[in-house]
């Protein structure tokens, strides 16, 4: 009876918040897939119809679709391979004893902190400006021309505002996993001669791979989804050359009203994130199970 | 002799640990810097670092030039409001689960989760759509709905997994010393959830403050945060980089202190207990 009691109560606590990211997934979810299948431009009101696959035909064949996609497997894996290899290097710097450990620790992590658009205008205007910006000075410096980084290198010089926001959240991540490496096993190791590339290889590399796994997964699915940064800095120009899927999204529903093909573009979007997510899930479900 | 290749050594690190951590920093320091220039400094090559007439006077020409402080309201509203509803949406689910599980549970947690990986590009339309339709658009309400909505899963999930570290049988004690459902959670439950929630409150107002995607499409003149508001400066008649880093140091000061007294829960909280 008791039991019975608890549980109905259990379900009564749980059932605003269940209730609520239901409503929250399905309805968006639902007139997505429905708008998909529809011709439906906010500019002529009253003239939406059936279209069938049209609109997937549509923003499939699109070259910029591609262009996007490319952006966007660019954009994802460029920032990871900064992040996954410097995190890994600064957790491990950061984990040795020194001088004001403390201090470098905050200010390693403080970037994470900095909203998208913030960072992205500082970076756009302070550091990448290729007249007033610091980058020209110092390219002035060394006696070199300075480069328009957003107009010459969009998708790298976006690939290193968002890599330098989320360096931190590798690092701390990483840098998590290592204090609890077993210190005895190393030294240990140490005491046998074993040099330091063989130590990181066979003791350190084995312990974060699970942290690593983590590392990518998480950062993949938020980097699939980078809008503000390209808002603010290039607009996704020139040209589509830093065109994203999100932005090209934005881009077809806001600014050409085309409410049915960024809708077939959403769907695409969420199909690309859950190839991702299946693993995130199913990764930390079993870390649920231990 | 050993302990002069430890003190070597240390040092050597002391040197590539502050290189590495102010280069890393400089963004910002550069951005807190130019705050204090004229616009004429602010744009000079090659630029001062330290000896130029330092003054105050972006602080305040923000504000009169753009009502700064509106949209630094609006995002203390957004964030804290968005936070709150979601503690008290989240709180009594996460409990329920800790404490009663049953064989859904798992399957509820793992659902949750689910429908955070969801990017939010997918359902850019509709969520426009409804906004325009109940005149949501630009205003505090939608914001702090769609934001509480989208953090609702991690704050269930990071509730959830500090509730988990509070022992069952302190509960069942309590029960068998005949402790109501009441007393139980003000005396035995509360004082031990307190840090968890704090630190969830925490991570989520940081999340919250920075969030861009939903701001910057749902907003205007009048709800926008600072998140969606700065991006204003990005238009061409709006270079002021001395304004623009005014503007720019008062948004993120608050939350980067903040951030620095939840590192170790951040972790936590954006791995899904996956990494403690």
């Amino acid at each position: 009876m008791a039991t019975m009691h608890t549980q109905n109560t259990a379900r009564l606590m749980m059932s605003p918040a269940v209730l609520m990211l239901l409503v929250w997934m399905v309805v968006p979810l639902g007139m997505t897939l429905y708008f998909s299948f529809l011709r439906y431009n906010l500019l002529m009101p009253g003239m939406e119809h059936f279209t069938g696959f049209g609109n997937y035909e549509f923003f499939l064949s699109d070259p910029a679709f591609f262009e996007a996609l490319a952006n966007t497997l660019l954009l994802v894996g460029g920032v990871l391979l900064v992040t996954v290899v410097g995190g890994t290097f600064l957790a491990i710097l950061i984990n040795q004893p020194f001088w004001g450990q403390g201090i470098v620790r905050l200010l390693v992590i403080a970037p994470f902190f900095v909203m998208p658009t913030v960072s992205a205008l500082v970076w756009k205007n302070m550091l990448m400006h290729p007249v007033n910006g610091l980058f020209a000075w110092i390219a002035h410096g060394f006696g070199l021309d300075p480069v328009d980084w957003l107009a010459v290198l969009p998708l790298f010089s976006i690939t290193m505002i968002v890599a330098w926001g989320w360096l931190p959240f590798a690092t701390l991540i990483i840098l998590t996993a290592l204090q609890s490496l077993d210190q005895e096993q190393q030294e240990a190791a140490e005491m046998d001669g074993a040099g330091i590339v063989s130590i990181f290889t066979y003791i350190t590399l084995p312990h974060l791979s699970r942290a690593l796994t983590v590392v990518v997964l998480i950062e993949t699915i938020f980097l699939l989804s980078i809008f503000a940064e390209i808002y603010v800095t290039t607009s996704g120009g020139p040209g589509t050359a830093s065109t994203n899927i999100s932005f090209l999204i934005y881009a077809e529903a806001l600014l050409k009203y085309d409410v049915g093909s960024a809708a077939a573009g959403g769907v695409v979007a969420i199909i690309l994130a859950n190839i991702v997510a299946i693993f995130l899930i199913r990764m930390i479900g079993k870390n649920l199970e231990a | 002799m050993a302990r002069e290749t430890t003190r070597n050594r240390k040092l050597v690190f002391t040197v590539i640990g502050w290189t590495i951590g102010l280069t890393l920093f400089f963004p910002i320091l550069w951005t807190i810097i130019t705050s204090f220039k004229t616009e004429g400094e602010a744009i000079a090559s090659p630029p001062s670092f330290v000896f130029f007439q330092w003054t105050l006077e972006n602080y305040f020409e923000v504000q009169t030039r753009s009502d700064y402080f509106k949209h630094a309201m609006n995002s203390v509203i957004i964030s804290l409001g968005s936070t709150g509803l979601g503690l008290l949406v989240a709180i009594p689910a996460a409990w329920a689960m800790a404490f009663s599980p049953t064989k859904h549970t798992k399957n509820v947690l793992m659902w949750m989760l689910s429908t955070k990986m969801l990017p939010p590009v997918g359902v850019l339309v509709p969520i426009f759509l409804i906004f325009r339709d109940f005149g949501l658009l630009d205003t505090r309400t939608g914001l702090v709905a769609v934001l509480m909505l989208m953090n609702l899963p991690i704050i269930v999930w990071m509730l959830y997994t500090y509730f988990k570290e509070i022992p069952g049988e302190i509960l069942e004690a309590a029960r068998m010393d005949g402790a109501t459902l009441g007393k139980e959670i003000v005396y035995i439950l509360a004082p031990m959830a307190v840090p968890g929630i704090a630190s969830t409150l925490l991570l989520n107002i940081i999340l919250a403050w920075n969030e861009a995607f939903w701001t910057l499409n749902l907003t205007a003149a009048d709800a926008a945060p600072l998140s969606a508001f700065i991006a204003s400066y990005s238009s061409p008649e709006g270079l002021f980089w001395a304004k623009l880093s005014a503007a720019s140091t008062m948004a993120i000061a608050p939350i980067l202190v903040m951030g620095w007294f939840s590192q170790k829960q951040l972790v936590r909280g954006l791995t899904f207990g996956a990494v403690k």
